[in-house]
Formats: structure tokens, sequence, C-alpha cells
């Protein structure tokens, strides 16, 4: 005969086990919900429309600390700010690539460009852009000439470029740069002169 | 007295009654309409409301926060600095727990309990999220029962002042040509300074200053007639009445500030986004000695800074070696061997000091030095680059006051000749150089010759930016390219 204690024990453990799979049945599906439930917020690239255009984007080169003027067809819509998006996007895209000649953070977007006043250009960056550049003065400068060069090479009567990060004002790109002023094309490319300079 | 006559009186006491009423109640209308017209025009811009606390542990600011129309301070973030501090929330009850004395608190509540004995609060406690907010009033109830010892409450300046820590001074104008203004602290003060037509302004926000005998101090000058103590929002503010443009400098470790007429022109100090430039107590002495009647001023030729430092570290050159150690040592580099040639420097940090762009634009245009070099170095690429100023987009002048922006702009001419001189004096050495503009603060906001130094290493270890024999190679360069042009920089010196 089975002694009663023994009985009993086996009944607790089966209950046990029966209510352990209850409970794990229930969280399975409720993780389920909430993974379903919770947005995406990856940023989702905008497909550019409109025709392929030949257009000038000035890139950066570590190597000899360098900016030289690249050719390139992109395609860009016919908004003149969307175009600017365009531009800048497929200069981040170059030094995104695998043979990168002035590598950027991974995760690093233009977030969107605004031409706000006659001539004042906004180019607001996201934070991985600003957050995982490399630190120093000529790396952090061949950034901002390649962007700002890049505009004004494309889009006409640019005078004034002023640089956000997720919307807001930084005092500097990565401890050098800085990017709390409205910077003058016409200095910029004093600077873009001087970058495509050999050394 | 008949009744109907007695009806009578009740009648017109009534209707007078009604009258008092009605014209107290008009008073009272017209007395909040006037109250909220005086806030309106009196307001200002909107400004964040704060607590100081001066202890001998810590020097420090709170945030105030209103409720129901009556400023509330939080109880803990009060007294973290002070003592060892901790806090329980159980339902609606708040225990809070500093050093050895326990506090009760409810929500809602005026009645609080500390050391076992009741007190009553001018208003009711707020707990929120945790956080356990008393009214700014009741401090003079709660502190002398949770810290014990002597305390100075200023409750109209929110200032608290623990201990014997208030700081006095005295104010004497020296009769000389220029007048100036001496200001003798009992210790070393830190405060930020701005300057406009007819007024230099001394804001005290960590410094114990406290009035002296008279809120108002009037002094036998013409261009320094007065100065004024105010007390208000955790600060104190020092403002100093002047007919012509003054200046300010710090000397004797910064326990004396001295207020000069102007002799140059001054720059903005309104153009800093985040407020006027203020001068830490690091300051060299740009006076050295002042009797009166014989003031002498001495002045070094180059001011040295070392970027980054402190809390900011700059660029991490290796998993050991960071970009404000190395810049700290090549400047050290530079100071000596400039001096060697005769060439007085100092360096803005001597230390690991953080110090904001501002701060070192302002300690450099203080010290009328004849040229300001910014030192930086980077693993990215080899040699050396020389930066000089790409100046943004500023507002026009003013007058005797520079847009802060664009303040180089005068000495960019001399700053490029300056670094071209280095640069020459760099490849004399078989250096690689290489001479650009950069977007770099706070080269533009400099008013004398400027330019950065960005050393590299030569080839691609990077352990050489550490090593004294490749620094002090690269400084030997640097100062000799210096001294070639010394003479067009003294010359452009005032």
């Amino acid at each position: 005969m089975i002694p009663r204690h023994l009985i009993i024990a086996v009944v607790v453990l089966g209950v046990m086990a029966l209510g352990m799979s209850v409970y794990v049945w229930r969280m399975r599906g409720r993780v389920a919900r909430t993974e379903a439930s919770t947005p995406n917020t990856q940023p989702v690239a905008r497909p550019a429309a409109g025709p392929s255009e030949q257009v000038t984007l000035y890139v950066a080169y570590d190597e000899g600390g360098m900016l030289r003027p690249q050719a390139a067809r992109i395609p860009l819509p016919s908004g003149r700010q969307e175009r600017a998006e365009e531009l800048l996007r497929a200069l981040v895209d170059i030094y995104l690539g695998k043979s990168s000649p002035h590598v950027l953070g991974t995760g690093s977007e233009i977030r969107g460009v605004y031409l706000a006043d006659p001539g004042l250009v906004v180019i607001d960056l996201n934070a991985a852009f600003a957050n995982g550049h490399r630190s120093g003065v000529l790396v952090e400068e061949l950034t901002l000439a390649s962007l700002v060069a890049t505009l004004s090479a494309n889009i006409p009567a640019i005078t004034q470029v002023k640089i956000l990060v997720d919307g807001k004002e930084r005092e500097s790109l990565a401890g050098h740069v800085d990017l709390t002023a409205f910077y003058d094309v016409s200095r910029v490319n004093q600077l873009v002169t001087q970058l495509a300079a050999e050394p | 007295m008949p009744r109907a006559e007695s009806r009578g009186y009740e009648a017109i006491e009534e209707e007078e009654n009604l009258k008092l009423f009605a014209s107290s109640r008009l008073a009272q209308v017209l007395g909040r309409i006037l109250v909220l017209a005086s806030v309106l025009v009196f307001s200002g811009p909107n400004v964040q409301k704060q607590f100081s606390v001066y202890s001998k542990a810590a020097n420090y600011s709170v945030a105030v926060v209103e409720r129901n129309g009556t400023d509330y301070l939080g109880l803990l973030e009060l007294l973290e600095p002070l003592g060892a501090v901790s806090a329980r929330q159980n339902g609606d009850h708040w225990k809070l727990r500093y050093n050895d004395v326990e506090s009760e608190f409810v929500r809602g509540q005026t009645r609080t309990r500390i050391r076992g004995n009741d007190f009553n609060l001018p208003g009711s406690f707020v707990l929120e999220n945790g956080r356990g907010l008393v009214p700014i009033l009741s401090l003079s109830t709660l502190l002398p029962q949770i810290l014990g010892g002597p305390m100075t409450l200023n409750l109209f300046g929110r200032r608290l002042f623990i201990g014997d820590v208030a700081i006095h001074f005295t104010a004497v104008v020296v009769k000389t040509d220029p007048p100036t203004l001496v200001m003798n602290f009992g210790n070393p003060v830190n405060p930020m300074i701005a300057t406009e037509p007819g007024k230099l302004e001394m804001v005290f926000t960590h410094d114990a200053v406290v009035a002296p005998g008279s809120q108002t101090l009037t002094f036998d000058s013409q261009a320094i007639p007065s100065a004024t103590f105010e007390e208000g929002n955790g600060v104190a503010k020092l403002m100093v009445t002047t007919t012509v443009p003054a200046m300010a400098s710090f000397s004797n470790d910064g326990r004396t500030i001295t207020v000069t007429p102007a002799s140059t022109p001054l720059v903005a100090a309104h153009a800093p986004p985040s407020g006027p430039p203020a001068l830490p107590a690091t300051v060299p002495p740009v006076v050295a000695s002042r009797q009166p009647g014989a003031p002498v001023r001495q002045r070094v030729f180059a001011v040295i800074d070392p970027a980054h430092g402190g809390d900011e570290r700059g660029a991490a050159l290796t998993d050991q070696l960071q970009e404000k150690d190395v810049t700290l040592a090549f400047a050290r580099q530079l100071r000596e061997l400039l001096g060697g040639r005769g060439l007085s420097a100092w360096l803005e940090r001597d230390g690991d000091l953080t110090l904001s762009l501002d701060q070192r634009a302002a300690m450099s245009n203080a010290s009328g030095a004849a040229l300001y070099i910014a030192v930086h170095a980077t693993s990215e690429s080899n040699g050396v680059r020389l930066y000089t100023a790409l100046l943004p987009s500023g507002g026009p002048n003013q007058g005797w006051f520079l847009d802060w922006d664009t303040a180089q702009t005068a000495f960019e001419g001399l700053s490029r000749t300056t670094a071209a001189s280095v640069a020459s004096g760099l490849e004399s050495q078989q250096v690689s150089v290489r001479n650009l503009s950069a977007p770099l603060r706070p080269l533009n906001n400099v008013v004398t010759a400027a330019f950065a130094i960005e050393i590299g290493p030569e080839s691609d270890d990077i352990t050489q930016l550490s090593s004294p024999q490749y620094q002090e190679r690269l400084a030997e360069a640097v100062v000799s390219g210096v001294a070639e042009v010394r003479d067009q920089l003294e010359a452009r010196r005032k």
C-alpha cells in the first residue's frame, strides 16, 4: 500500500506543475501582445522620388585630411528642401559605406534640412551622428565643411548654415568644432579651399 | 427710545455697514489689480527660482518649485550635500533621517514631528513621487531642529549660511589716474561679471558674500561714484556704477577684485548664451603690486590654454591617454620655453580643472596678453595643425562693446601672421605642419592674436604624444616661431 504522505506529496507537486504551466502560458500570451503593440521606432529611409541628376558631393578623406569634390548621380525630388536632404543623405551614405574615406558612427543620419530665412539652411543631425563622431579638430571640421560645401555647391543662394543635433543646439560636434554659431557659407568655402589643397 | 426710531437707526447703521463693506471690497479688488499689475510689470523674464546654501561642507543651490502659489523646496536635495540623509515613504507618511535625527511628515498636513517633538509648518507638506517638499517659509522652523548649530537664514534673499562661513568685504576707491575701486574679500570669490554702459555687475552665486554695513556704498570719485549690494533668488549682486567703461581684474588668489576704467574696447558680456563670462579664482594676478598713487600693471606676454580638463576629457587618444592630459603637459613645456626666451606666459589651467569656453576667452581678454595659444591633441592624424579662427556670422559692435562671437575680427591678420611664423618654425624642425582656419571656440572670442595648435604623433605610435622629448621638440619650434613675431605682437598690445 502507498503511504498516505507520498500520495499527498505527489498531488501537491502535480497541482504546482499544473499551476506553473498555466502561469507560463499566460505570460507567453502577454509578452506576445506587448511586442505586437510596441511601435517600431527605427527610422525608415524615405525613398527619393524624381529623376537622377548629376550633383557634386564634397567628400572628406581622413587620409591626408582633405576634402575633394566628387561627381555623383542620385535621384532628386523637385522641392528645394527635399533636394537638400537627399544630397546630404547621399553624402552620409558614402561615409557609412564599407570603404568609407571618413568613417561616421553607426546610425548617423540627417534628420532633416530646413530652408528658413532667405539663404539660411538649418541641418538637423541625429544624436548618433554627434555622439558617435570621432573627436578632433580636423576630423570634425572635415565633416562640417563637407556638409556645408555639398549644400552650397548644389543648392543656389545659400548664405548661412546652422547645425542642430536632434533639433537642439549643441556646443560642439564632438568636443571641438563649434555648433552654436551660424556659419557664413562664404567663409566655410574659404576653409573648403584650404582643405582641398594638398597638405 | 421709541421702537420706530430704533428701527430707523438700525437701518442707517446697516446702510453704512453696507457702504463700508462695498468700499472695502472695492479697495481689495483695486489692491489685487495693483498687485497683479506690479507683478506683471516688475516680474521681467522668467528666471529659475533657486535657494543657495553656504556651509563648510559645500556651497550649492537647490531649485525652488511652486505649489499652490507657495515656494517649496525638496528637503532631501537640500540636506544631501550636508550629511548622511535618507528618506522612506509609507503611504502618506514620509520619514526622513538626517545623520541621527528622525523626522516624519504627512502628505497634505502642516503638522510634523522632529526629534520626537511636534511642529507646525506654515504650509502643508507635499509628497510627489517619493519626493518630500516643504514650504521655504518653514525652513526657519525645520532647519534648526534638523541641523542644529548656528545658522543664518535670509528668507528674502533665499540664502542659508550654516556656521561661520560669511564672506565680508571692504571697498575703497584708490585715487590713482585713472581711479580704481579695490574690493578685498575675506576669502577667494568667483563671481560672474557683466558690464554694460554705466554699470559693472558682479553676481556671487556660490560665494557666501554678505552685505557690508550699508546696502549702498558711495565713493568720492566721479568715475566710480557708488556701488550697491543686493540679495535675491539665492545670489548676491554687487553693482558698481561707473561713468566710464570699466573692467574687473582678480588678484591675491581671488581675494581682491579691482575695477579699473577700461583703456581698450570691452568685449560684450551679453553675447555668450550661458551668461556673462565668469572668471575663476585661478585667474593669475594681473596687478602685481598696488600702492596708492603708483599702480603697476604687470601683464603676461602669452596666455596658454590647455584645452579640455576636469569633467571634459577631450578625445580618448588611447585607453589610458586622454587629450586633456597631453594638452596640459605640452602647455607646461610651452610656458617653460617661452619663459626661457624672456616671454612671460601663464596657463589658464595648471591642473585638472573644468573651464567653460566663455571663461577661457574671458580670462585671456582680462589678462591683456599679446598672444593666446590653445593647445589640442589628436590621434586621428599625424604631425601638427595650426588653426586660426573661422569667424561665424556675428552681430554689430556697439560703441565700446565688441560682438562676442566675432571679437577676434580685428586680430585676424596678426593671428594668421603668427600662425604662419610658427608653421615656419615647425617646418625648420622637419615637422609636418598645416595651417588652416577652424570654427574652434574660443578663438573667435579672444581680443588678441590667437591660434590653436593640434599636435598629433609623427607616426602611428600614439604614445609619442605623451613623450616629453617629442613635446619639447614641438614646443621649441613653436616658441621660435612666436619669438620671430614678438615685436609685431607687442606693438598691437595696448
